[in-house]
């Protein structure tokens, strides 16, 4: 009943129904009169008295129909609907102020809801894991990586020993060559043991996922499918269960299809999910570390507790077999850390930014309604002279407040859907195959309710500093005609403070881009020890049925070299195995110098095998000795190249060419160093350069070649020849891919990720410097319009232009200086949070400080030269009779 | 709206219903008229506050109403007394029988000695 007279007062709230239902009223109370009246006349009553009569008796008729009237609707609901259509006829009537303060919340809105979706795609969304903080990951640790990989034997030792983990399991990220009726193709997958999905939680949408012991050497070999693979190359059918996909010249049945929403970043991007076979050599040796382990820590165990666990078997191993584990420790981490722990402080700082921006736009909105407060003081007068409360005049204000807000809010969040694609396709394609967790990115309920929240503080925040205003203003003061002393000089001063918190935080903003720009400058400037202009390179796997034996591979190469060197344009030829110029880690070694006490300690570094003209292509510099000779085969004696990071560490002071190194066998085989070349970027741009060695190809054979070709020509134009070149020798070596030596570079991680922070933080200095200019330039426009009497009094006195001039710009230029005063104090404390992005740069470098700080001023200068150049002219007849 | 006018506005509406009962459908000035007379001279009642009353029983789906023609030919809206009314008035009844009982025991004068 209670529901249903609801529903029936709020459908009473329809125009409509409100016009009838008071012609109703009316007729009603007009018949209960009538009858009234007839009955007091048949009492004998006069008819003047029968209706005087009847009227008392009904009592105060608009007080009944008030009554009613609250009875038939529901009043809170009217009463907030008649604000909301009044400030919407207030801001169309003044549509200069309502766009500009839409459209500068909106753009504040829109920055920060496009970074908060980023934030919550990669940082709140919860993994899609069954209960994902309970997984760890789980790696071995040496001296050179805090997290490396495990040998698969190890593997099987912590997952039988461990006492902390529910289960453990491990994977590998790997490429595979698929056949396809076109030829090979080469596509990307992860090895992964049997139990791994099950230990994630994650379950197949389609099909089964792997039996126990399907890992195992003797199982026939079983995939199971990316969901985004199953579309593409199946599509998307069911009946791709039980087919056969070729990897690598195995035969593999599909099996199953994972979830849509299913990723796993540290194994991305993988299109085959294969259950691991450990029958290569790989597998078999416990020096040879190729799997990554994930866990599910058992209940009540904490991490701290699991690695007690593992680092007690890692040492236990170490006894066991020195040979191998000298040195092998243990490293857990949690799984979210794993796989965005990389990517957290970047998005954190984004969002700083973009936080500061809004901030900037919301105290600039705050000051326009500031501004329009203060001219609409009359009116406030007016109608609480009239006898509105002043409960109804802030309920108006927080209407209007609200109405601009949701403006913005709605504008906000289309243009920042927007942004995120725009922000998404700047990020280069391999990095988002390798932040998969991205692909969930939009606007869902908690990107909304971020910036619903944001909005009723930015409504908070406009509807509080008028209301502070009524508050303090008299009814009397604002009618008063001329009343313009006081309330003026308030205003002004909150006015100058929220600009001196606009320019302080733009000049945060600015410096924080100043020193990502000069971060980047730097990084993209470090030395790598090559010449990247004119150099291409190319990965290619060669099928290790047809060139497993070092005799096929050393033909092979010596075929690419040549075939390839004889293309139009092309200077010459090298290659290398493990990965070129900042592919990272690769493979690593360890060896002894001869000639000196060894007890077993495990030297470990980079090993690159690498052709005989792979430096001279490169454009390495070689500092001393020579390169290798393509006539240094196994037949040979042993050689090596070293880099100088290895000859400074482990021959200092000392001459390291001629000496003699050896891998950890018994008894030592002798390698000779014979040449040293100037440190190469083996890894990250931003990564110290560790010892590297470098050993002949033709000793060291393999059949996946990382080629680098020099040209005279546009490197683009080369790739389609290179690529067919790499066919015609045999259509079944697949080139993998192929870029200039300049986009690997710059599409490096560390470039990659700083050219992309760099780039957002410079579009929010950019616009914080349009705001907190305009908003000084509003003040400083304002501060003058108020003042143009008391100029014209001025000058009418006698005072000179130029004293008017310096007046202005005067309060102008405090303003600037307090701001940047207050700005270069938070941007240094701000720099030395995001010290970890920055490279080759400190936090408060003198420069970048210095140069805002002019950037700021000069503008600051400008935006109130105009005004005062306004007050300068101002016609002091004219000022003294405007009033 | 203060307790006291949700006591007031209860117990008219109950008057109302059971007027209506009595009566069956009648006009809002004979509501008025009925209940000042069954009260006799001890409830003064403002005819106006009667329609909001009216209203929102109506609201609540107790009474209906039409327009029609009274005995002395002019022209009214009737209320008449609706099922869920009928239910609502007995239920009101009850407890106002109960409650008056209560205070009536509360209020007469003790008669077990201690």
């Amino acid at each position: 009943m209670k529901l249903r007279a609801w529903i029936l007062r709020l459908a009473g709230m329809l125009p409509g129904s409100r016009r009838a239902r008071e012609r109703e009223l009316a007729a009603e109370i007009d018949s209960h009169l009538q009858m009234h009246i007839d009955d007091n006349l048949r009492a004998g009553m006069t008819p003047a008295q029968a209706r005087r009569e009847a009227i008392l008796q009904l009592g105060g008729v608009e007080a009944a129909k008030e009554a009613y009237r609250d009875r038939s609707t529901i009043p809170f609901l009217e009463h907030l609907l008649q604000d909301v259509r009044f400030a919407i006829r207030q801001l169309r009537k003044n549509p200069g102020f309502t766009c500009t303060a839409v459209l500068v919340l909106a753009l504040g809105m829109c920055a920060s809801v496009a970074i908060f979706a980023f934030v919550d795609a990669a940082l709140i969304k919860p993994l899609p894991y069954r209960d994902p903080s309970r997984l760890v990951g789980v790696f071995e640790r040496v001296a050179m990586f805090p997290q490396s990989s495990l040998s698969y034997l190890d593997y099987l030792d912590w997952k039988k020993l461990n006492r902390a983990f529910r289960s453990l399991d491990a994977y590998q990220h790997t490429g595979f060559v698929l056949s396809t009726p076109a030829g090979g193709q080469p596509v990307r997958g992860t090895l992964v043991s049997d139990g791994f999905f099950r230990t994630l939680g994650v379950a197949p949408v389609l099909g089964r996922d792997f039996y126990a012991g399907e890992d195992l050497p003797s199982a026939p070999r079983t995939a199971l499918l990316s969901y985004a693979a199953w579309q593409q190359r199946y599509g998307g059918k069911p009946d791709v269960l039980g087919r056969t996909a070729t990897l690598d010249g195995d035969p593999a049945v599909i099996v199953g299809v994972l979830p849509r929403d299913f990723h796993f970043a540290p194994a991305e991007p993988a299109e085959f999910w294969t259950a691991l076979h450990p029958s290569n050599g790989c597998f078999l040796s416990r020096g040879c570390h190729s799997l990554d382990g994930v866990a599910r820590l058992k209940d009540g165990v904490s991490v701290q507790a699991a690695l007690a666990d593992v680092t007690s078997i890692a040492r236990e191993l170490e006894k066991q077999y020195p040979d191998s584990n000298r040195g092998q420790s243990a490293a857990l981490l949690p799984l979210t850390e794993v796989i965005v722990g990389d990517i957290r402080p970047i998005l954190l700082l984004l969002l700083c930014g973009a936080g500061l921006l809004l901030l900037i736009a919301a105290v600039n909105v705050a000051a326009l309604l500031l501004v329009r407060s203060e001219s609409r003081k009359r009116e406030m007068a007016v109608r609480t002279a009239l006898g509105a409360s002043s409960g109804r005049l802030i309920g108006q204000f927080v209407t209007e407040a609200l109405v601009l807000v949701a403006g913005g809010c709605v504008l906000g969040l289309v243009s920042g859907r927007w942004t995120m694609q725009l922000l998404l396709s700047l990020i280069s394609e391999e990095m988002l195959a390798r932040t998969p967790f991205l692909q969930g990115l939009g606007l869902n309920v908690r990107v909304v309710a971020f910036a619903g929240a944001v909005s009723l503080l930015a409504a908070a925040l406009f509807s509080l500093a008028p209301c502070l205003r009524i508050r303090r203003s008299q009814t009397r003061e604002g009618l008063a005609e001329g009343s313009r002393g006081s309330a003026g000089i308030v205003w002004r001063r909150l006015g100058s403070r929220l600009v001196v918190l606009e320019l302080a935080t733009a000049m945060v903003l600015l410096v924080g881009a100043g020193l990502l720009v000069k971060s980047l400058y730097h990084l993209m400037h470090v030395s790598i020890g090559l010449q990247a202009e004119h150099l291409v390179t190319m990965d290619v796997m060669a099928p290790k049925s047809s060139y497993g034996t070092d005799a096929q591979a050393i033909a092979l190469g010596r075929q690419i070299v040549n075939r390839i060197g004889n293309l139009p344009g092309v200077r010459s030829v090298g290659f290398t195995t493990n990965g070129g110029p900042l592919d990272g880690n690769g493979n690593t070694t360890w060896i002894r110098v001869l000639g000196r006490p060894w007890h077993g300690e495990h030297n470990e570094m980079p090993e690159r095998d690498v052709s005989a003209g792979y430096f001279a292509t490169l454009g390495a510099k070689l500092l001393r000795g020579r390169y290798f000779s393509d006539a240094e085969d196994k037949s040979k004696p042993h050689v090596a190249i070293v880099n100088q990071a290895f000859a400074n560490h482990y021959f200092p002071g000392e001459d390291a060419l001629g000496r003699q190194l050896s891998y950890l066998t018994t008894p030592p085989v002798p390698i000779e160093i014979v040449g040293i070349v100037e440190d190469i970027r083996e890894g990250p741009l931003d990564a110290a350069i560790p010892p590297v060695l470098y050993f002949p190809f033709n000793q060291s054979t393999d059949t996946y070649l990382g080629l680098v070709v020099r040209t005279s020509q546009d490197e683009r134009s080369l790739l389609p020849a290179l690529a067919a070149t790499i066919r015609q020798i045999d259509p079944g070596i697949v080139p993998i891919s192929a870029a200039p030596m300049t986009d690997k570079i710059s599409d490096s991680p560390s470039a990659a990720v700083r050219r992309f922070s760099a780039l957002l933080v410079g579009g929010f200095a950019v616009l914080a410097l349009l705001l907190g200019v305009v908003g000084l330039y509003g003040v400083v426009a304002y501060s003058v319009s108020q003042r143009t009497r008391e100029i014209g009094v001025r000058i009418a006195l006698g005072a000179q232009r130029r004293s008017v001039y310096r007046l202005i710009l005067q309060e102008a230029g405090w303003l600037a200086a307090i701001g940047i005063a207050l700005g270069i104090a938070c941007s240094v404390a701000a720099a030395a949070l995001i010290r970890g992005l920055l490279f080759g740069v400190r936090p408060w470098d003198i420069p970048t400080l210095a140069a805002v700080a002019v950037v700021l001023g000069i503008a600051a200068l400008g935006a109130s030269f105009i005004p005062a150049r306004r007050a300068a002219s101002v016609d002091p007849v004219e000022a003294l009779r405007a009033e | 709206m203060g307790d006291k006018a949700d006591v007031w506005q209860g117990t008219l509406a109950l008057m109302v219903l059971k007027t209506l009962e009595t009566l069956g459908p009648l006009h809002g000035y004979g509501i008025a008229r009925r209940i000042e007379q069954t009260s006799g001279d001890l409830l003064s009642l403002n005819y106006g506050t009667l329609y909001p009353a009216l209203l929102k029983l109506e609201q609540e789906g107790a009474i209906a109403s039409d327009w029609g023609v009274s005995e002395n030919n002019r022209k009214a809206k009737f209320y008449r007394l609706t099922r869920a009314g009928r239910k609502q008035l007995d239920k009101a009844a009850m407890n106002w029988e109960q409650t008056t009982a209560i205070l009536a025991r509360f209020l007469a004068p003790s008669e077990d000695p201690v």
